[in-house]
């Protein structure tokens, strides 16, 4: 399946990817490749939208209209192309940093007005592609080249923050549950209204390095043992929370979606001029 | 036949001139003196089946616009001071990855907040320079209302047929100023559309360019899956770090707009024979330039005029050649000596170089360029 995959969606010719080896970043763009073959879309119609990082570079592999923006921006570029042609699936693939730091404001704004733009924010709680900085959703205390005393930033729920602003669809996984990933990004996809999904990922070389988390594969382990659904999150004590990760649908309501608020405003003013 | 005049803001002008280029996106960020272009498209726009937006911030303004224009659609955002220092950042972006899109700036007092409500012509630099690393800028300004409409479609057809952000230099004063238009007149002129490529998709390279050196970009979801990336990339659109190749994609960018006719703007008064002093301006400050200019004149003194449309690329060899019959050179801009460092470097030492510049948020009066050309012709005869 994975090389029909490949196939099928990647540039083969761009391949091999940048990411270092044990990135979860494969993982979370495979999962995403999922769900667009499963929904059938056709190539042509899928605009792929991204900032800066190594998330960022995920675009580029892909066979679809792809751009790769200034660092932060994707979602300003993306509403750009979603109201100018609606009709394409617009998809924004980010970094927890891209998308939470310098593209804060845009993250809260596109969710605001609940444009149908899905973002997958590959979450690895560092800046990879400069070094291993602190992102803001380090963990407290967690160590980068930046914070070698330990980050005292409180960390932000990117969950929490895309739900808040006003999101229709949020959920959260990780690389490690791969296959509900995917089902989170098809649900995400389908939805008619701004979407996100955070794909827990890791980051051996430089998350990991610092923070003595072991090797790939005993980062694979942690997300495993880690990540804990909703439904036993709140039970745990808020130590234990500190220490896991809540996974799982978080918001999946329906509200007005901007481009289609827009078309009606449309029609609305050009049926006024006809009848004048 | 009838022609159409009406009484018009410049402003209100931009927004017309766009909508007739054939703009139907425009995103942008409440900031004065400039606030009147983003209220009137966001009115205009939909009746015309295009699509306002209303971003979180300049740079989101200067994003959602070039998205717009990635999928097709001509797009334009418009701004002041401040916001412009915002969007040099995807300015940039647009230059590199060749996206057509025009960037209004109505200049005003500065530096930082300034005085938000007088004029200036303090952007200059910025304009050219404002983005980082090496790259060309087409930088257009307006004298009067009516140019201010049909610079803006000449702004978007510069950007459609070059592939390259414009930006249209207006000022406070062009921007708030109320005057008459001829609109049979300037909606005559014909809007560009940029070059298509109708061969099959196999065969597409998006950054492959004709000979005139600029690509066709396909507008994304017609077929032509390719990426577009803010990195020096090779003509299939995807990164390289090949210096030979940023080398090439760089010259290119320099040469497509190099030596071109059509950039090349300008107007001359009474600079056919040798004369006493030429008087170089630009925008609303020319107007205050010309007055004296003509006053001068009637009085007998042998003045010239050259007025500056184009500011980038600048009209080089035309201001060399009027430099070479002018005795001496006066310019007049609305700011402490910006422009006027260009004019030095073209003109050396063919003529001695007089400044006269306010940039503290005051119009620059005829009676102050007079003033400014007797001292200067008084300088001359006693030399």
């Amino acid at each position: 399946m994975s090389s029909e995959l490949i196939t099928k969606y990647f540039r083969e010719e761009r391949l091999p990817h940048i990411w270092c080896p044990g990135c979860g970043h494969g993982i979370a763009t495979r999962a995403v490749m999922e769900a667009v073959d499963r929904l059938g879309w056709e190539k042509d119609d899928v605009c792929i939208v991204s900032g800066i990082g190594c998330s960022s570079r995920a675009p580029g592999y892909l066979d679809f209209n792809t751009l790769h923006t200034t660092h932060g921006r994707a979602l300003a570029f993306a509403t750009g192309i979603k109201l100018a042609k609606p009709h394409l699936h617009v998809i924004v693939l980010t970094g927890d940093g891209d998308t939470s730091a310098i593209g804060g404001n845009h993250l809260i704004h596109a969710a605001r007005r609940n444009i149908d733009i899905t973002t997958v924010v590959y979450n690895n709680y560092i800046y990879g592609m400069t070094g291993g900085q602190y992102s803001p959703t380090t963990p407290f205390h967690d160590k980068g080249t930046t914070a070698p005393y330990g980050n005292i930033d409180q960390p932000f729920d990117i969950c929490s923050l895309a739900q808040a602003a006003g999101a229709t669809y949020v959920a959260r996984s990780t690389v490690f549950h791969a296959k509900q990933l995917s089902q989170f990004v098809e649900k995400a996809l389908q939805k008619k209204g701004f979407s996100l999904v955070e794909a827990i990922s890791s980051c051996p070389t430089y998350y990991g390095r610092k923070n003595k988390k072991g090797s790939a594969v005993d980062m694979m382990n942690f997300l495993k043992f880690r990540a804990v659904p909703s439904s036993r999150f709140a039970a745990l004590s808020e130590k234990e929370k500190l220490e896991h990760v809540e996974t799982g649908e978080f918001i999946n309501r329906t509200a007005p979606e901007y481009t289609e608020s827009y078309q009606k405003i449309i029609d609305l003013v050009q049926e006024r001029k006809e009848s004048k | 036949m009838e022609t159409e005049s009406k009484l018009m803001q410049g402003n209100e002008a931009c927004v017309m001139g766009a909508l007739h280029a054939g703009m139907r996106f425009f995103a942008g960020y409440p900031i004065t003196p400039s606030t009147e272009i983003a209220e009137l498209s966001s009115l205009l726009l939909p009746k015309h089946g295009g699509k306002f937006i209303q971003m979180e911030d300049e740079i989101a303004s200067m994003a959602a616009a070039i998205g717009a224009s990635i999928a097709g659609v001509k797009s334009m955002t418009a701004t002041s001071g401040p916001g412009f220092s915002l969007k040099q950042e995807n300015l940039g972006y647009a230059a590199m990855a060749e996206i057509p899109c025009v960037i209004v700036n109505v200049q005003r007092c500065g530096p930082s907040t300034g005085l938000p409500t007088s004029p200036a012509q303090g952007d200059i630099m910025q304009a050219r320079w404002g983005t980082h690393g090496d790259h060309p800028m087409i930088v257009l300004t307006p004298s009067s209302v009516s140019e201010t409409f049909s610079l803006t479609v000449h702004a978007f057809n510069l950007a459609e047929q070059f592939m390259t952000p414009v930006i249209l230099l207006m000022d406070e004063v062009v921007g708030h100023m109320r005057e008459k238009v001829n609109m049979t007149k300037l909606q005559s002129m014909p809007p560009y559309n940029r070059r298509r490529f109708d061969g099959n998709p196999d065969e597409y390279y998006a950054y492959r360019p004709d000979q005139s050196l600029t690509p066709a970009l396909m507008p994304f979801g017609e077929g032509y899956r390719y990426h577009i990336t803010g990195l020096y990339h090779d003509e299939t659109g995807f990164p390289t770090n090949s210096t030979e190749n940023a080398r090439n994609q760089l010259t290119r960018l320099h040469q497509k707009i190099e030596d071109q006719d059509v950039l090349c703007l300008y107007e001359e008064v009474n600079v056919d024979e040798e004369v006493d002093l030429l008087i170089l301006s630009y925008g609303s400050t020319y107007r205050s330039a010309r007055k004296a200019a003509r006053l001068a004149r009637k009085e007998g003194k042998n003045i010239g005029e050259f007025r500056v449309i184009s500011l980038w690329p600048s009209p080089e060899e035309a201001i060399l050649k009027a430099a070479k019959r002018a005795k001496a050179i006066l310019v007049v801009e609305m700011n402490e000596g910006q422009y006027v460092q260009e004019i030095e470097r073209i003109v050396k030492n063919e003529a001695p170089i007089h400044f006269l510049g306010n940039g503290a948020g005051e119009l620059i009066d005829p009676e102050d360029v007079y003033q400014k050309i007797e001292e200067v012709l008084t300088c001359q005869a006693n030399s």
